[in-house]
């Protein structure tokens, strides 16, 4: 039985990992993975996200806690994972002598079931690129040789550390298109990023890193959902906040003053937003600097970090 | 970027070295990338190259000056153990802490760690090239110096071998564990010369072990090269008795295992950071 009762490719519980130092990089997070699905690990650098992966990798044994990835413990049972995975590390390592066709040509012989090197190179884009030496490729040029290198096993799962970081945006966008055309054709993909758009426009579901700690977790829709919306302005000359009608009545369900410059927190954005508008044309004021933006993924990663930066 | 979906009936892999297994296909696959890179390292060529071959001749003044008869060896013999020993410490032994050094800097080892191969093949593989290397020369050095030193056929030939095959696998596994102890490949030129002067001195590549005072013979016979050595002039001279054999394959077995072990514990597959 290669997968478990749920289905889940990837099935994490409680994992820790301690690094020599002392240093808690993951601190009990647990999350699943189910056949054909994206799932994006977010988060800040150093919020655990490669710290993470390498646990799921199979390169280092947990502190706590367990990992199975198509039903086997990544590390004591590399041997039955592996022929199955594909793996893009944060940074990857070629010999910057070989070309980039010797070093598809030597990975391909420590494959089980390669597909034809030049049809790997293809994929990311790289075919005209095969005898270049990798110490003349660019950094997008050797995310996307890593990304073939990957590939090359026709991997069910594929763990991918970052797989955009370097890349201009149209290599960003063909990395995604890529990405996509594989989950659909029924690959389970694990990526991390700190790129919030990435996570928004690749994840089918996605958990938002910090500290070690899963802070967010669901569709991006559901952990936008989460997050209230935000209005901020600036104090027209003379006002203060008492002015405003009262903030309850409003909708806002917190608020900031920096200044003259207000922020408004509301989960009912059109009600704030119009009460708002029309104190301020009674008022006759203009509220300079008016900024209404619906919660996005982004608003719930800096809630994240500013609320769990708070409580630490 | 697109096609992800037609997936082609041709599978590279299968078919191809399937004869010799899949770990076998995976080495032979690593050792080509290694050797085509080494080929590329026009220093590391010429080093490997060049040293075994001009070393021994540098050490002939002195051998000139000890009375070979008296301990039962010839300048052929002594000149072929001494290029065979330097072969194996200058083109297998330095020569693979840099290479094990710069690969793991570069996060090649990291990234092969990430595939299918077993760390034992990894550094298998990243090893064969420069140990085929030593291997020819010691090959090439054997009849050269036959036809041109005149030693004629060896005795005891399958010492000389043994000898030859525990230096090679020694040398490799000596470079791992020295290459955990190396931060750099520059560095790599100065955490490899303890052994590699150790040996040259006491373990019978640059001064034949027959002329150092007894005490201080006996002991050098526990070096790591030693038993290597002492089992190739074995054969080359057939003045090796098979207790004293016996005990040289020991010494050399035990040294492969604290060898293997300190591997196990303290081989370092990515950069300190």
């Amino acid at each position: 039985m290669d997968i478990n009762e749920h289905g889940h490719v990837i099935e994490v519980t409680d994992l820790r990992r301690v690094y020599g130092s002392g240093f808690e990089a993951v601190r009990g997070i647990t999350f699943s993975v189910d056949r054909g699905e994206i799932f994006a690990l977010l988060g800040t650098n150093g919020a655990g996200k490669t710290s993470t992966v390498e646990l799921l990798e199979g390169l280092a044994r947990p502190a706590g806690g367990r990992v199975r990835v198509l039903g086997h413990d990544p590390h004591a049972e590399r041997t039955a994972v592996r022929p199955r995975a594909g793996v893009m590390l944060q940074e990857g390592g070629f010999p910057s002598e070989l070309t980039v066709a010797e070093t598809a040509r030597m990975w391909a012989g420590c494959v089980s079931r390669a597909r034809p090197e030049k049809e790997a190179l293809a994929l990311v884009g790289l075919g005209r690129r095969a005898d270049v030496r990798v110490k003349q490729l660019s950094g997008g040029e050797r995310r996307r040789l890593d990304l073939a290198l990957a590939l090359l096993g026709e991997p069910e799962v594929l763990f991918l550390d970052e797989p955009t970081t370097g890349l201009d945006a149209e290599g960003r966008r063909d990395t995604w298109e890529l990405v996509r055309a594989l989950r659909d054709a029924g690959t389970t993909v694990l990526l991390t990023t700190h790129y919030l758009e990435e996570a928004e426009q690749l994840a089918d579901r996605l958990a938002i890193l910090h500290e070690g700690r899963i802070a967010a977790t669901g569709t991006p829709a559901e952990v936008t959902a989460g997050q209230p919306s935000r209005i901020s302005f600036r104090l027209p000359v003379g006002y203060f906040l008492g002015d405003l009608p009262p903030l309850g009545e409003l909708g806002v369900c917190g608020h900031e003053v920096d200044g003259d410059v207000v922020r408004l927190r509301t989960r009912e954005l059109q009600r704030t937003a119009t009460g708002l508008l029309v104190w301020a044309e009674g008022a006759r004021v203009e509220l300079r600097g008016l900024d209404v933006r619906s919660a996005s993924l982004e608003e719930a990663f800096l809630g994240i970090a500013r609320e769990q930066g708070v409580a630490a | 970027m697109s096609g992800v979906g037609e997936r082609t009936g041709v599978r590279g892999g299968l078919g191809r070295g399937a004869a010799v297994g899949p770990g076998g296909r995976r080495l032979r696959a690593l050792a080509r990338a290694e050797l085509t890179l080494l080929g590329r390292n026009r220093t590391a060529v010429v080093t490997a190259l060049l040293l075994p071959l001009a070393l021994p001749f540098s050490v002939r003044p002195a051998v000139d000056n000890i009375d070979l008869k008296a301990e039962g060896l010839s300048i052929g013999t002594v000149t072929l153990t001494a290029a065979i020993g330097f072969s194996l410490l200058f083109a297998v032994y330095s020569s693979l802490v840099s290479t094990f050094v710069a690969r793991r800097e570069e996060l090649v080892l990291k990234r092969l760690r990430t595939g299918e191969l077993g760390d034992p093949e990894i550094l298998a593989g990243t090893a064969l090239p420069a140990m085929g290397l030593g291997l020819a020369q010691t090959v090439v050095l054997a009849v050269g110096c036959t036809v041109l030193l005149g030693i004629g056929a060896p005795p005891a030939p399958y010492l000389t071998v043994l000898g030859v095959l525990f230096g090679l696998a020694l040398c490799a596994l000596l470079a791992a564990v020295t290459a955990s102890f190396t931060r750099t490949v520059e560095s790599a030129q100065v955490t490899a010369l303890p052994l590699v002067l150790v040996s040259m001195m006491g373990s019978g590549i640059a001064i034949p072990s027959e002329v150092l005072p007894d005490r201080l013979a006996s002991l050098c016979e526990l070096l790591p090269l030693s038993p290597a050595v002492r089992l190739v002039r074995g054969g080359l001279t057939g003045h090796l008795s098979g207790y004293d054999a016996l005990g040289a394959v020991g010494i050399a077995l035990a040294w492969t295992g604290l060898a293997v072990f300190a591997v196990r514990r303290w081989f370092r597959w990515e950069p300190r950071r």
